[in-house]
């Protein structure tokens, strides 16, 4: 039944050709069993400045010593309302020329060595994962003493990278229940806090969306232009449609 | 005699301006009856434009180098003014130019446009499309990205179930073992000259081709037959202005379509730019699920869908590599005495119904694993659907002949209708 829900989740996302295609084949698709975790929708508003000040704040902070962002430039933080001296003051550690791109100074060999993997760059981190992973993603953590960082994850299990955000949000433990369904044994996984951290569950999923809203950002900081663009361009075309159909009717007149 | 008037009898002198203008524009007869199938060709034309102008922008700033060329494009979308925009309009332009393609190669298939005498021009017309996968091909492995490497590594790797020369073909195409900065300069060099060169040349002679033998129409007569005592066919009109006028407004609602994607939603839900692409390619992690873009997913399933045979994997690169190729074909493989689907007799319109739900389908299920829809013991559904959706397809074109003979149809008109 949850597989079934959540490929039908999964599918949902999907755009209309495919709606209509899978439509004809319905019947095979109920019958796919799905066994990624289920995502919740992270609760992100790219307009909300905010927003996206608090989590490059977080950014800065958690995700920039390990993980760079060598394609976004410190400046680019303009168009989240933050001015020069504000990035400089507040968000930069290592260099004060706000035309630098977020890199690291930890080598990826180094990384590879210490992690297992080197860590992967985040400027388009959003793009390639999707908003909603990422926001499950960082909530999904738990204490797992049989991995090397002592810490595994249900959305991405065995990952490289221990639970840097632990202090905020505290230790989850997971429980699995398995009990009979329609395909045989199931397994049901959750997550419960055993110790708690410094924010309450809220908080933290609050804190979480705000670093995914800024990872989404980063990941194409023109997007809000674009779509103020996009409604100009539209209204265009619609204004020379009527213009180029009257033409037409005008010239088509003495055929037939 | 005016002042232009002299100037342009002073070019006519020297080069056929005028002779030009009329024997393409303004004296070239198109039936009046064109309906909505007949726009994909002037938009594919406009397509075309958009390409190249937006690809010499982005050459501009794109690095063809492996270490480069990933953050070249993230530099194309954040750095350069408009760069973002630019690149859209190619990624956008790119899938549009398939859509528009297939749409105009489906206008042939109900209106018989590939039936005498226009059977070089379908050919040229098949020729184009080899060619515009060729360019899709090689450009798609630019950006650089897991899924543009892996999707090249796979299809260069095809060349290598080739029997005994395989693998030696694919390393040639590739110059060196595995996909690489070598490979990745040459597909550049093909994408922005040689391709688009042979496109060119060969956009030219499908449209020369056309005004030779004339445009067909949705009743797939020829308007030649009936002539006024001028020599002018009773039921074509100039194409300038008549088409030129239309062709704006289809261009328009094209543009807005076009422009919708660009500006609310340039990555499709991953069909336009897949999701992985935003990885930089990485030759040590094969990613577990690797699916070329859209366009090319129904011959990717028909490859996915052929067994091992003899201990090779070869038989689904030929049935892939035919099923482009059987196009060809059809204007002789249809005998029917008709050349429109108005006039054509159950038999054609079912066989196109089902080859249209056929490539569609095949289409889904190449941009799937092939074990999303399960499996019963050890088949996977999704593989039985594609082998059973592969035999559809081929069985348009090869049963055709005879289904093609044998299908009742209608008098056609002697004039168009409308």
């Amino acid at each position: 039944m949850i597989g079934m829900l959540s490929s039908a989740m999964h599918l949902m996302t999907r755009t209309m050709t495919k709606l209509l295609l899978l439509i004809l084949l319905l019947p095979f698709a109920a019958t796919a069993a799905d066994e990624h975790v289920r995502l919740d929708q992270a609760p992100i508003d790219i307009r909300d400045a905010a927003s996206l000040q608090r989590g490059a704040k977080i950014f800065v902070n958690y995700c920039l010593n390990c993980h760079s962002a060598q394609y976004m430039r410190y400046n680019r933080l303009v168009d989240i309302g933050l001015t020069d001296q504000q990035i400089r003051d507040n968000l930069m550690f290592a260099s004060n020329k706000v035309g630098d791109t977020m890199t690291v100074a930890m080598r990826k060999a180094d990384g590879a060595k210490w992690f297992g993997t080197a860590p992967p760059d985040l400027t388009v981190v959003a793009r390639s994962r999707g908003p909603d992973w990422i926001y499950t993603y960082l909530r999904s953590y738990y204490r797992d003493d049989s991995t090397t960082t002592g810490w595994n994850n249900l959305v991405f299990p065995s990952v490289a990278m221990p639970h840097v955000l632990w202090e905020l949000q505290g230790q989850q433990v997971l429980t699995v229940e398995t009990h009979e369904g329609a395909h045989g044994k199931e397994q049901h996984r959750t997550l419960a806090l055993a110790s708690a951290g410094t924010l309450s569950s809220p908080e933290y999923d609050k804190l979480v969306a705000d670093l995914v809203n800024y990872l989404v950002f980063m990941g194409e900081p023109m997007q809000i232009t674009r779509t103020r663009m996009g409604y100009v361009v539209l209204m265009g075309l619609a204004v020379l449609f009527v213009l180029a159909y009257l033409l037409k009717k005008e010239y088509w007149k003495d055929v037939h | 005699m005016t002042r232009s008037q002299a100037f342009l009898n002073w070019i006519d002198e020297r080069f056929p301006l005028t002779t030009l203008w009329k024997e393409h524009l303004s004296e070239y007869y198109a039936p009046k009856n064109f309906n909505f199938w007949y726009y994909f060709g002037s938009l594919a034309l406009l397509v075309l434009v958009l390409q190249i102008v937006t690809g010499i922008f982005l050459t501009m700033n794109y690095k063809p180098d492996a270490t480069q060329a990933f953050g070249s494009v993230e530099y194309i979308m954040r750095d350069v003014p408009a760069g973002w925009l630019i690149r859209y309009m190619h990624s956008t332009g790119a899938s549009m130019f398939f859509i528009v393609v297939y749409l105009h190669m489906f206008r042939g298939l109900l209106y018989g446009s590939y039936r005498k005498p226009r059977e070089l021009l379908w050919v040229l017309g098949v020729i184009i499309y080899l060619a515009l996968m060729a360019e899709a091909f090689f450009g798609y492995l630019l950006p650089w990205g897991q899924m543009s490497y892996w999707g090249a590594q796979v299809i260069v790797n095809l060349f290598g179930a080739v029997p005994f020369i395989g693998e030696d073909l694919a390393v040639w195409i590739r110059g060196d073992y595995v996909v690489s900065d070598a490979t990745l300069n040459r597909f550049f060099a093909f994408h922005v000259i040689a391709i688009p060169l042979v496109l060119l040349a060969l956009v030219v002679a499908h449209i020369i081709a056309l005004h030779e033998v004339g445009s067909n129409n949705p009743d797939g007569i020829e308007i030649k037959k009936t002539k006024d005592p001028d020599g002018r066919p009773l039921d074509g009109i100039p194409f300038h202005p008549y088409y030129t006028v239309k062709d704006i407004v289809g261009v328009v609602v094209f543009l807005a379509v076009f422009s919708f994607i660009i500006f609310f939603m340039p990555e499709v839900g991953g069909y336009f730019l897949e999701y992985n692409n935003f990885i930089p390619a990485d030759p040590l992690k094969t990613p577990p699920h690797i699916a070329p873009v859209w366009y090319f997913t129904p011959y990717y399933a028909m490859l996915r869908a052929v067994p091992a045979f003899l201990g090779t994997q070869f038989w689904g690169v030929l049935v892939m590599g035919a099923a482009v190729l059987i196009f060809f074909l059809l204007p002789w493989l249809d005998r029917s005495p008709v050349k429109s689907i108005r006039y054509k007799g159950p038999y054609y319109k079912i066989a196109l119904t089902l080859f249209t739900i056929s490539f569609l389908v095949l289409g889904w299920l190449g941009t799937q694993p092939t074990a999303f829809l399960g499996a019963i013991g050890k088949t996977e559904i999704a593989v039985v659907l594609a082998r059973l959706f592969t035999v559809v397809y081929f069985a348009f074109f090869l049963l055709m002949p005879w289904y093609s003979r044998i299908d009742s149809y209608k008098p056609k008109p002697k004039r168009v209708t409308e």
